[in-house]
């Protein structure tokens, strides 16, 4: 595995910036004192008239953003997750979401493995905060490649677009050739006993969680859901009914994301067994992201571990 | 300003008033006090100052307004129905169901409306940011926005306050509608935000204190306003919430509270009273 190539999401995003300022000269970009985090820095250094720093007042952030959306400009608002979703939740509810207005939320050092920071800084909530606003479409890229299609997917849709990005330099899961569509879940591997829908930097665990079941005789589906909303309710649906039992995996709160999601359309579709993995009803801690990712749970063992009690509640 | 461009004016805000009471009586809720407070400047603003197409409410170059202070969207409401953005008959469907006038001002549903707003302290933000817009397209038009007294203890103003000045938006007019009264009571004893040109002038911008009800006086502020180069203005404009209604005026009661039928007759009768007087003029 040493030709593995590790990148974080948020590093890809301000990457897809540049890409897009490139080609579209409406594109701009705001953030709030944390563009060298964000990576938002990348578009800054090559459009700095499109560049507009708010200092640290994301709540003005997202009002500006809204307001420059109404003159024409497709904008991309930056900050922390727990900021941008978190502290700005109404101003994105009201100001954006609301109003329907072209913004685009480029939220990096989402979940857990934001690590030595800690809890303040850890957001494991804004899936849950950002998908109850009508209209949101809400998006968590598993890797480089992904985050860099989502980016560019986002601003082409006329309206606001919640995207969450990592801190953590996470394995590229994909090649030149993966395809993104917003809305659609990809099916990365065929199982027949049990489907393991995964999000973000879960889904290299989950890919690594059915390698391990496959040696125990337990063949798993493996689905990356990038978009959490609107989630792809066929591939769920089809998922429920084959294999019978869901296992979700998620770098966010147990409550409110994307395993709630799911459990939202299985209920009311095709009643199935539906076991989480994610962050458990609390907060986080410092640490190395690594350590803290495995200390919350949000690990390859502990997918196989909820896997076979779902096969088993078949039985 | 001409004698005849002042009665004009005058006449203007008084069918404005009559429009807010209208609204809001039809409604049985809604915010009467701070929608007459600011009457006199939002008609100021649509048949005076602002370059706004009612043919054409989306047009590019248009002037825009938000009403920060959204719960006075009666006033911005019967200020565009005069206009012709929409019927003046419309104003009887404050507030209903279907309707396209709502409790706050909604853009995606009543033409003119230039930003959607309610939750206090967030319009100035989006004023800037259209603001911030015109200065990097290199568009003309002017941005205007209208926030309460009482909004201005929500932080969001500041933290706006402070962006405007930094990124010298000049082409931004924030309007206060200083009439002394929240729901709670006097803003003063709610939670002082006084002295208000202080703050604004210690936050870099340029402060012109005026009587919100004197077109002489508005119209010198947004003139100077027009010329001032470098920093955003704030008119801060001292009212008298409820006015024009006698038994409304300076009560805090009027903040939020529809007139029964009887009160909604003498409001007409007391608004009808004085156009007769200002027509004769």
């Amino acid at each position: 595995m040493a030709d593995v190539i590790k990148t974080a999401t948020r590093d890809a995003y301000g990457k897809a910036l540049v890409e897009l300022g490139q080609k579209n000269d409406k594109v701009v970009v705001l953030d709030a004192d944390l563009a060298k985090a964000t990576k938002t820095i990348a578009f800054k250094k090559e459009f700095p008239d499109r560049f507009f720093d708010t200092g640290i007042a994301e709540c003005n952030m997202m009002g500006v953003a809204a307001g420059l959306a109404t003159t024409g400009y497709t904008v991309f608002a930056s900050s922390f997750a727990m900021f941008a979703a978190g502290r700005a939740f109404e101003q994105i509810r009201n100001s954006i979401g609301y109003t329907h207005l072209n913004v685009k939320i480029g939220a990096t050092h989402a979940g857990i493995s934001v690590g030595e920071d800690g809890a303040s800084h850890q957001c494991c909530e804004d899936i849950a905060l950002m998908r109850t606003i009508p209209g949101m479409i809400v998006i968590n890229p598993a890797d480089d490649v992904e985050a860099r299609l989502a980016v560019l997917a986002a601003a082409e849709i006329d309206g606001p677009v919640y995207l969450r990005f990592g801190r953590l330099a996470t394995p590229r899961l994909f090649g030149d050739d993966y395809k993104f569509e917003i809305g659609k879940g990809v099916e990365l591997k065929a199982g027949t006993d049990v489907t393991i829908i995964a999000t973000g930097l879960m889904v290299n665990e989950a890919l690594i969680a059915a390698e391990t079941l496959a040696a125990d005789g337990i063949n798993a589906r493996v689905i990356n859901m990038a978009t959490i909303k609107p989630i792809d309710k066929d591939i769920v649906i089809k998922a429920a009914k084959e294999t019978g039992v869901i296992v979700t995996a998620e770098e966010h709160s147990v409550i409110g994301g994307l395993g709630s999601a799911v459990a939202d359309v299985v209920c009311e579709e095709c009643p199935v067994p539906v076991l989480r993995v994610g962050v458990e009803d609390e907060y986080g801690a410092s640490g190395p992201a690594v350590e803290m990712l495995k200390i919350y749970g949000l690990t390859a063992d502990n997918i196989v571990a909820k896997a076979k009690a779902a096969v088993a509640l078949k039985k | 300003m001409d004698a005849a461009a002042k009665k004009q004016l005058k006449i203007k805000a008084n069918k404005v008033r009559h429009g807010i009471i209208e609204g809001v009586y039809n409604a049985k809720s809604g915010h009467p006090g701070g929608s007459l407070s600011i009457a006199d400047v939002m008609t100021y603003l649509y048949f005076s100052e602002m370059n706004v197409d009612p043919k054409n409410p989306k047009w590019e170059g248009r002037d825009r307004l938000v009403l920060s202070k959204g719960h006075t969207a009666p006033a911005l409401y019967a200020a565009l129905a005069l206009k012709g953005f929409f019927p003046f008959e419309e104003l009887k469907m404050l507030r209903k169901p279907g309707s396209m006038l709502q409790g706050h001002p909604s853009m995606k549903l009543t033409p003119g409306v230039d930003m959607s707003t309610g939750s206090l302290g967030q319009g100035i933000s989006a004023a800037c940011g259209m603001a911030l817009g015109a200065k990097l397209s290199g568009a003309e038009f002017r941005v205007y926005a209208v926030l309460g007294d009482g909004e201005i203890q929500e932080g969001q103003v500041w933290e706006a306050a402070m962006y405007a000045s930094a990124k010298g938006l000049d082409n931004l007019v924030a309007v206060i509608d200083n009439n002394n009264l929240q729901i709670d009571g006097t803003v003063s004893h709610v939670n002082s935000p006084y002295p208000i040109p202080e703050k604004f002038k210690s936050f870099g911008w340029n402060v012109i204190e005026i009587c919100g009800d004197n077109f002489d006086e508005i119209d010198a502020a947004f003139n100077a306003a027009r010329s001032f180069v470098g920093k955003p203005t704030a008119i801060i404009a001292k009212t008298l919430k409820g006015k024009g209604v006698s038994f409304m005026e300076d009560n805090c009661d009027w903040h939020g509270t529809a007139p029964n039928q009887e009160q909604y007759e003498k409001a007409l009768a007391e608004l009808d009273e004085e156009l007769a007087k200002l027509e004769q003029m």
